[in-house]
């Protein structure tokens, strides 16, 4: 088993760690602060950023209709929710361009545009903050809630005092893994980027570039750095779930 | 080992799928590197797919293409040379620069006389045209109009294009051609990447750009434009009075396994029925017997101030990339930077 | 009522961000012609494509599938040196991008690598190696929390009744946790059928030998085939649609034993 792990995942990321540091610390520096570089760790780091707070929101609020709330067809939206699970991204690209491209049927030109690279991530990463809230909405003991009610706390209180503290582990973790999908995603966007260095252009399709123009240390160093993040986000999640359940058993 | 203990409890079941996995390895592997006798990889530019998949009907109908199959490759033009260079396989390349190909010359994987083959190591030719919407509303026909205020330009992307790089040396050979001195001319580059909106790594993706809705003139080949009009798209260029020769070169590599179908099927490329298929598909021919058709001399008008990459003032890739392309210190890295663009592809 | 304002925000988001999309591959393959898209589909490269697609998943499934049950077990009945490190190391690629995977194996197996024999780079070994990369974690992910909750009572009852490890393995474990390794199947296949970045860089994209499916959709699209791109998307997302289903009716499984 280990021997089988190390072959196809350590040992890549080991030949990629030593590669970034071939050139020496200053090598690697200089790559990950060139210019474009900067630029696409930028704007991968800000859309990501915007689309995980969007996911925070627009998850909880499918989860808690999902959960909460009945209506016919609840079951086939609950199911559509993973079709971006099941869905090559390179569709996802190209629907998102048919929808907001230039031959756009709702009228609408927003392709090869940082609002496009936003919007085909929320695609993308829909799934996650929802799947994370749902069941621990679902496990949720109403008891509480209905306490306060009858003491006369208002719906908007009840949910900020009581189902929002339960269910904040699983809105973050999910948001983490929203954020790791955003910042790494590639598929989705190669297509609708448009490629304008410092506009457009996003840190995965700075890595896909500068590989196959023969520029590997300058891919490596970038790589390196969105290697770093999905560590950090996988740290995050799994402190959040030591959290969760430190904060069930209380 | 801890884990050994409880990996023998099912024996079985791990050697026989560690087996498979191995088994499928070696077979995909060997299916890989094996280069069947009768077969060619031929690595490409991003654009002659169309134009390619005939001529490899028509040779495939000669006595020496008889059964040869051809698997294809195609990408911006710089990148695919460097996939070569890096390894990737390939019997013969149709690149869109000379500077690609002695790219590969540097790397040891082609001949330095490439160019003393017929027609200069050179299958098919084309010009570098801009590309404009329907109805010409900013008038655009010359270098100049490129600069007026508001005109938004889409080109490749000189690090990773061929195309992109035949488009900034007509850019300056123009100039030159005008009487403007080198610094003048560099001045007007520098300019004109002010202008540009989208730098795709290839020509074809550049297209795709534009037909999208992206800029209002692109810059590219000829052969581009008249390509995309075959597919349908409503598509209208025009050719500037000072223009540059686009020169496509393809050559054989040293370590191919199937040398002489490949030095066949390169030479079959210049041969009368190809270059018919080329002209067909929007090229100019090399060979005289078809450019001296009357019905291809036709399709392709001589522009006027035509530009090649030899001319004096230019000097030939080698000075060319030293001058412009090299990645630290070339111009365009400079100009590139200098307008917050790419510096490599 | 607050109610409704909300469902109407929840359903008006899935529609505007997931639906409206996908509605669109449809509408495109129509208004380009099915004609063309069925001819695309039906190309020679294009079928070929997506055998390449299937001998990957065909061969990224079962070896995960097997990996992702004894990293389970491992990971919940075992202890031992290392154990975070292995979790973090298995749930890596949910959280990696693929052009990360795709430059590693870049470097790993290129000119300049470590690992020189065959050609691995720029033909099937290494498209392999990509798609197992990136499907590693899921069978485990969704056996791990079943396990846990199975607990091991009935594994040490047939222990102490003299049953061998294999036979425990076979008869008790496997058909406990059948649902979740099934659900994880159907996840990795998935994840394989869709795989872009890593296979992208590793690939070389030569037609008729290393394109996949997907890079299909890539090439019709940069050859100005609209109509060849949306063709192949359609049927990609046909097989989507499948897996969906197939996922939806496992859901409710994979929870119990």
């Amino acid at each position: 088993m280990t021997t089988f792990l190390t072959i196809v995942v350590v040992l890549p990321i080991a030949a990629l760690v030593w590669s970034s540091r071939s050139d020496g610390a200053s090598g690697f520096w200089s790559s990950v602060s060139a210019p474009e570089a900067v630029s696409a760790l930028k704007l991968t780091f800000a859309v990501a950023a915007l689309v995980a707070l969007t996911n925070a929101v627009a998850g909880t609020l499918i989860a808690w209709v999902l959960v909460r709330d009945d209506f016919r067809g609840k079951s086939l939206v609950n199911a559509v929710i993973d079709l971006p699970f099941a869905l090559p991204t390179i569709v996802a690209g190209l629907v998102v361009l048919a929808l907001y491209g230039s031959s756009s049927p709702v009228g609408i030109h927003l392709a090869f545009t940082r609002a496009a690279i936003y919007l085909v991530l929320l695609f993308v990463t829909l799934p996650f903050v929802v799947r994370t809230v749902q069941p621990v909405l679902h496990e949720l003991d109403r008891s509480q809630e209905e306490a306060a009610r009858s003491l006369g706390a208002r719906e908007a209180g009840v949910f900020m005092r009581i189902v929002l503290p339960n269910i904040l582990p699983g809105i973050l973790s999910g948001v983490a893994m929203a954020f790791a999908r955003a910042v790494g995603e590639i598929g989705a966007i190669v297509i609708l980027s448009g490629n304008l260095p410092f506009r457009t252009e996003v840190a995965s399709v700075y890595v896909l570039n500068e590989s196959q123009s023969g520029n590997a240390a300058g891919a490596a160093a970038v790589a390196v750095v969105l290697l770093g993040v999905s560590f950090a986000v996988l740290l995050t999640i799994g402190a959040l779930r030591r959290l969760a359940t430190r904060h069930e058993r209380a | 080992m801890y884990l050994f203990t409880m990996m023998m409890n099912k024996p079985k079941k791990l050697i026989l799928i560690a087996a498979a996995g191995a088994a499928a390895l070696a077979v995909a592997s060997a299916a890989g590197a094996s280069a069947k006798s009768g077969s060619l990889s031929l690595v490409a530019y991003s654009t002659p797919k169309p134009a390619l998949a005939q001529i490899i009907s028509a040779f495939n109908k000669t006595s020496q293409g008889q059964g040869v199959s051809f698997s294809q490759s195609y990408g911006p033009s710089t990148n695919q040379a460097k996939a070569v260079a890096a390894g990737q396989p390939a019997d013969l390349v149709f690149l869109s620069t000379g500077d690609d190909v002695n790219l590969l010359v540097d790397a040891g994987l082609v001949s330095s006389k490439w160019s003393r083959m017929s027609y200069d190591g050179i299958a098919a030719n084309s010009v570098v045209v801009f590309v404009l919407r329907n109805g010409n509303p900013k008038h655009i026909k010359s270098w100049a109009d490129l600069l007026k205020p508001g005109v938004t330009v889409d080109t490749p992307n000189p690090f990773s294009s061929g195309s992109a790089k035949w488009n900034v040396m007509a850019a300056y050979g123009a100039e030159r051609r005008l009487g403007k001195t080198d610094a003048q001319a560099t001045a007007y580059v520098k300019q004109l990447f002010t202008h540009v909106v989208s730098q795709d790594t290839s020509a074809s993706n550049a297209m795709n750009t534009f037909l999208s809705g992206k800029g209002d003139v692109l810059i590219t080949y000829e052969s581009e434009a008249l390509n995309a009009r075959l597919q349908g798209k409503n598509v209208q260029f025009v050719i500037p009075h000072q223009t540059m020769l686009i020169q496509l070169p393809v050559a054989v590599l040293l370590n191919s396994k199937n040398r002489d179908t490949a030095n066949a099927f390169a030479l079959f490329m210049k041969s009368v029925p190809a270059q018919k298929l080329f002209a067909q598909f929007g090229f100019r021919p090399v060979n005289p017997k078809v450019a001296n058709l009357a019905s291809v001399k036709k399709e392709f008008p001589q522009p006027s101030g035509l530009i090649r990459i030899d001319d004096k003032y230019i000097g030939g890739w080698r000075a060319v990339d030293k001058t412009w392309f090299d990645p630290k210190n070339g111009r365009m890295v400079k100009i590139e930077q200098g307008d917050g663009g790419p510096s490599s592809g | 009522m607050h109610r409704f304002a909300i469902r109407f925000a929840a359903l008006g988001y899935v529609g505007v961000i997931l639906l409206a999309p996908i509605s669109m591959i449809f509408w495109r393959v129509e208004a380009e012609g099915v004609g063309k898209a069925w001819s695309a589909l039906t190309a020679a490269d294009t079928v070929h494509a997506f055998k390449i697609t299937l001998i990957l998943a065909a061969i990224a499934v079962p070896l995960n599938t097997a990996f992702g049950v004894v990293c389970a077990l491992a990971i919940v009945r075992r202890r031992f040196p290392g154990k975070g490190l292995l979790n973090a190391f298995v749930d890596l690629p949910l959280a990696l991008s693929p052009v990360v995977v795709g430059l590693s194996l870049f470097l790993l197996y290129g000119r300049t690598g470590w690992i020189h024999f065959g050609q691995i780079l720029f033909a099937l070994p290494a498209m392999v190696l990509a798609t197992i990369f990136v499907s590693v974690p899921f069978v485990a992910r969704e056996v791990v929390p079943t396990l846990r909750e199975i607990g091991n009572e009935q594994e040490q009852a047939a222990h102490t009744l003299g049953a061998s490890g294999w036979q425990t393995f076979w008869r008790i474990t496997l058909p406990s946790i059948r649902w979740a390794v099934i659900y994880g199947v159907v996840l990795t296949a998935a994840r394989c059928l869709g795989e872009y970045g890593a296979v992208a860089i590793v690939s070389g994209r030569i037609s008729g030998r290393t394109e996949t499916a997907t890079l299909r959709v890539q090439d019709y699209y940069e050859n100005l085939d609209q109509a060849g791109a949306y063709g192949i998307s359609l049927a990609l997302c046909v097989i989507a649609l499948a897996v969906l289903v197939v996922m939806t009716l496992l859901k409710p499984k994979e929870g119990t034993a």
